[in-house]
């Protein structure tokens, strides 16, 4: 599996982090449904999910991947700043 | 068809023409007390425990392929109970009593070999866990024996004990952990299961859960609808889908955990070895494969197959803690779907819909549970009351923060067990 960094290119699997689940966190500090919804429980899809991973062996930027968790192919791979996810 | 030694003999003197199917191939009744979805380990178990422990047998296993055809046949087939959480440890414990059990109990052979598991440490610090892990164990009324250097090295002579980075100190030794043959133990349930009237239905996608005023109804398949008064979820890597034709989120996020064996060897590895710091654990096969894998490739995953960093990753850590590995060829390599939770222990309760069930996130350790698991559910299932042994596995504690049972201290967070 390799993976096209918007800064850096094309570069394998291993200079990257999976970070989770690209879900909106919550506004405000008290526990409440939305949390519990935010950090613990998840679609799970089976085909294409929207995730977080980080450049972490690279230019460190957090990119938002589209996926297919069914075959790893990989749709897209923009930043996550400004990515509206 | 009862097994002993006697038959074999017989049937081997007389062209083995006696032996037949090992369970009935029945055709979907329109309606059944209880469903299970799932015909893995777990839910062949719950079948074969909710007929011999509490006479239920007015009971479907629904199965999409084939029995025994998911997780049960794709892992590395290590039963212990070296939990140390409780929770965790009265239920692992109850498990491998179970395993002690199990060959009798279903009149067939799984192969179960307590050849004990020993887990190294490099550090004093490691060594003082091991030791509080160990007195944990032992006060569960289980077996531990902290092994130091040399005791390590008159069981394993063939580790490198002095690599720089990780140098051997000891080791946590579990005496009756082992391995068993995981198809044999699937296949054995379903026998008993379906020997006593539980009906196993291969080929059966559940496609919908019905449900009415909040209580469940019964199922959608692809071989017609099925009522049912109760519906339990017994799917590991799939729950989600699953789960999600009631409308319902889990905790749970299904990434991809590989497995490796070797061409056959003589024997040469005679307990199972884990070495954490490297992320590697390996045993041998009775037919010679040696059996090892590592840790997850830490991104989610249905393809059941992994990608090579984490390959690499595995064979250079077998290779820093036992050398002697290097010659032999790597046969297969494969994936399982892993259904981790945030505290990276399992679920069996209730949900709110009334007469709908939960059997899951067993993460990468759900082969040792099997018994334990389907009898703790079956006991759910028949009394809706959960069993001692399993009563700490409850859905809700992500939501109420109360229980959480985070065996590796990383945090009751997605993507850190």
């Amino acid at each position: 599996m390799r993976m096209t960094c918007p800064l850096c290119g094309a570069r394998d699997l291993r200079e990257f982090t999976f970070r989770g689940a690209a879900l909106a966190r919550p506004e405000g500090d008290d526990w409440n449904e939305a949390w519990h919804d935010y950090l613990h429980l998840r679609d799970n899809p089976a085909g294409e999910s929207r995730e977080y991973w980080a450049h972490a062996a690279g230019c460190g930027a957090v990119l938002l991947v589209t996926r297919d968790t069914r075959t790893h192919e990989i749709f897209a791979v923009e930043q996550a700043r400004g990515a509206g996810a | 068809m009862r097994f002993s030694g006697l038959r074999v003999l017989k049937e081997g003197l007389t062209g083995n023409r006696g032996w037949g199917p090992h369970w009935r191939d029945p055709a979907p009744k329109p309606a059944y007390d209880i469903v299970i979805i799932g015909g893995g380990g777990h839910g062949l178990a719950t079948a074969f425990y909710l007929a011999k422990e509490h006479g239920l047998t007015n009971v479907a296993v629904l199965e999409k392929g084939y029995l025994g055809g998911g997780n049960v046949g794709r892992n590395t087939t290590i039963v212990r109970a070296n939990y140390f959480l409780p929770g965790n440890s009265e239920f692992y414990s109850h498990s491998l009593k179970l395993w002690e059990g199990l060959e009798n109990e279903l009149n067939y052979n799984v192969m179960h070999s307590q050849r004990g598991v020993i887990n190294l440490f490099h550090s004093d610090g490691q060594r003082d866990a091991a030791a509080r892990r160990g007195n944990a164990m032992i006060n569960q009324g289980d077996d531990a024996e902290l092994l130091d250097r040399e005791g390590v090295r008159r069981l394993l002579p063939y580790l490198d004990y002095d690599q720089a980075r990780f140098p051997i100190y000891g080791a946590l030794h579990h005496k009756r952990g082992g391995t068993a043959r995981h198809d044999a133990v699937a296949w054995g349930f379903a026998r008993g299961a379906s020997a006593r009237g539980v009906d196993l239905i291969q080929n059966c996608e559940v496609t919908g859960i019905d449900t009415s005023g909040g209580r469940v109804t019964g199922v959608q398949t692809s071989r017609g609808a099925i009522k049912a008064r109760k519906v339990a979820i017994v799917t590991a890597g799939r729950s989600g889908q699953v789960a999600q034709m009631a409308g319902l989120r889990l905790p749970i996020e299904s990434h991809i955990l590989q497995a490796f064996v070797t061409e056959g060897l003589k024997p040469v590895i005679d307990n199972v070895v884990t070495f954490g710091m490297g992320h590697f654990y390996i045993s041998q096969s009775d037919k010679g494969g040696l059996v090892f894998g590592g840790d997850l490739d830490f991104y989610p995953s249905y393809a059941q197959r992994g990608n090579l960093p984490t390959a690499e990753h595995v064979m250079e850590a077998g290779m820093t803690l036992m050398p002697m590995i290097g010659k032999a060829r790597v046969l297969r390599s494969w994936g399982g779907i892993m259904d981790m939770t945030p505290d990276g222990s399992p679920i069996i309760d209730r949900t709110h819909i009334e007469g709908l069930y939960l059997d899951c996130g067993w993460c990468y350790g759900g082969f040792k549970a099997v018994p334990g698991s389907g009898f703790a559910l079956a006991h759910l299932l028949a009394t809706d009351r959960p069993h001692d042994s399993a009563a700490g596995f409850r859905l809700e504690r992500f939501r109420d923060g109360q229980g959480l049972m985070d065996e590796e201290g990383t945090g009751a967070q997605h993507n850190t067990h």
